[in-house]
């Protein structure tokens, strides 16, 4: 799949500019289905932690955290479970369409971290968060861009591996064992939840530091006045 | 380039991107409050029907060492009106009803006749907790067996000393870790346990469990899923 370039004539003006085609639509579709579905999920699975917020024994119990009810969706643990079981399904299918679209289309090249990718994620971090200079960019994403998203799809893996392993702990006991059973489980799948917000929170930074063209082309595909033309 | 346009016509392009994603939108229908209710009412019943088929009758649940058992102390009573609903235990019987053949009262000897199974299982609570436990008693599949279930029924349903009720599917009920539970830890049930009857299904949620048997019945329709599944929790439900 070659990417698509445009050249736009101001009609006022005259000027040209350029734009890329960056997000195919079956991508952004999944992105913004998913970022709902993640959404529901997070406050829903604080929901259904509410009803037992540790990870000890039951008796005596250790609270590790008080969430509290006014952040939480569902009003109480089984209204938590229903948006949960429903949501994960919308979760997992757009998971499963944009992985299969990325492989297909081929376009999984365009955010894959590669270990050819290695190199460049120091000079980007050391730009980021270090002041140093702006690394040469020569794609859509840079090294530490994909990086991120890289891992963001395999916490996205691991939140619905983990999830299994604690909804079917008997059919799948291989994935609860794999985890250390379902008591570890579902520490994993709680860890893996704060993975993704730590992510979440680096995402949104950096979409607000990269301005507007770069926020609309994740709604309309393409990004006006790309760097790295 | 592959593309020469204009800023207006990028401007109608760039729309009609965006336009396609309108079907996001449709995921407001769950902030509908009219909706709401039967969208999760569907997605919860849409996880029971992949539950289902994902149980597999020949799969084990997991059973455990003695050395990895919960102490019994540490054991919790979840009741959920009552840990203690007194029952007359000189004359408890479970009454068997339904699509059976011999239906009638079934003595707690009688149910001792049957062979003696004894697993150390997980019992794992909806909030999230988990113990185990050592269970003994008869297979429900043999119990049905006596009973004369009718094998194409579809449900178990049973109904407690303290107005608790709950459902199996009969797929469950035969799995051989299914019991009917007279004991704890090789002594007989305390009341608090559920004494003289519970169910013990390691293949399903905590909730399953029922205490206090009193009553059975086999049937081709669920007519009662459970008390908690009333309230909103899964009708299926299995680990």
């Amino acid at each position: 799949m070659s990417t698509q370039i445009a050249a736009i004539t101001n009609v006022k003006t005259g000027a040209i500019s350029e734009a890329v085609y960056e997000h195919p639509f079956i991508v952004r579709l999944c992105h913004w289905v998913n970022a709902l579905a993640l959404l529901v999920l997070v406050f829903s699975g604080l929901q259904i932690f509410r009803a037992f917020p540790s990870f000890g024994a039951k008796i005596p119990q250790k609270d590790l955290l008080h969430w509290p009810k006014a952040y939480a969706l569902g009003g109480w643990l089984g209204g938590g479970l229903q948006w949960h079981l429903t949501f994960m399904w919308i979760y997992i299918g757009t998971g499963l369409l944009y992985l299969t679209y990325e492989i297909f289309s081929r376009n999984y090249k365009q955010v894959l971290f590669m270990p050819r990718d290695i190199r460049g994620v120091w000079p980007m971090v050391h730009h980021y968060f270090f002041f140093g200079p702006k690394p040469y960019v020569r794609e859509a994403y840079n090294p530490l861009q994909k990086l991120a998203y890289t891992s963001a799809i395999v916490l996205g893996a691991l939140s619905v591996l983990t999830g299994l392993a604690i909804w079917k702990p008997v059919q799948f006991s291989w994935l609860a064992w794999l985890m250390g059973g379902f008591h570890w489980a579902r520490l994993w799948h709680f860890a893996v939840m704060w993975a993704i917000l730590a992510f979440l929170f680096g995402h949104l930074v950096m979409v607000v530091l990269h301005g507007w063209n770069n926020f609309v082309s994740m709604l309309t595909g393409w990004k006006k006045d790309p760097e790295y033309l | 380039m592959n593309l020469r346009t204009d800023s207006r016509q990028f401007k109608r392009i760039n729309r009609r991107e965006l336009l396609k994603l309108s079907p996001v939108l449709a995921l407001g229908a769950f902030a509908v409050p009219r909706l709401q209710k039967p969208l999760l009412k569907t997605g919860l019943a849409f996880s029971d029907w992949a539950s289902a088929r994902l149980f597999r009758s020949g799969h084990l649940a997991r059973t455990f060492d003695d050395s990895e058992l919960t102490p019994f102390a540490r054991f919790p009573i979840n009741g959920y009106d009552v840990d203690d609903p007194g029952v007359d235990f000189d004359n408890w019987t479970l009454t068997v009803s339904g699509a059976v053949q011999k239906p009638g009262d079934y003595t707690l000897a009688q149910i001792q006749t049957l062979p003696k199974f004894r697993q150390n299982t997980r019992h794992v609570c909806i909030e999230g907790w988990d113990v185990i436990g050592r269970f003994g008693g008869a297979r429900l599949a043999d119990f049905l067996q006596m009973i004369g279930a009718d094998p194409a029924a579809r449900f178990i349903t049973v109904q407690c000393a303290d107005d608790y009720y709950e459902s199996l599917d009969t797929a469950t009920a035969r799995h051989p870790q299914s019991l009917l539970c007279y004991e704890m830890y090789d002594q007989p049930l305390t009341r608090e346990h559920g004494a003289p009857l519970r169910l013990n299904i390691p293949t399903k949620i905590g909730y399953k469990q029922a205490k206090y048997l009193t009553d059975l019945k086999v049937s081709h329709v669920l007519e009662k899923a459970g008390y908690w599944e009333d309230q909103g929790y899964s009708e299926f439900y299995g680990l």
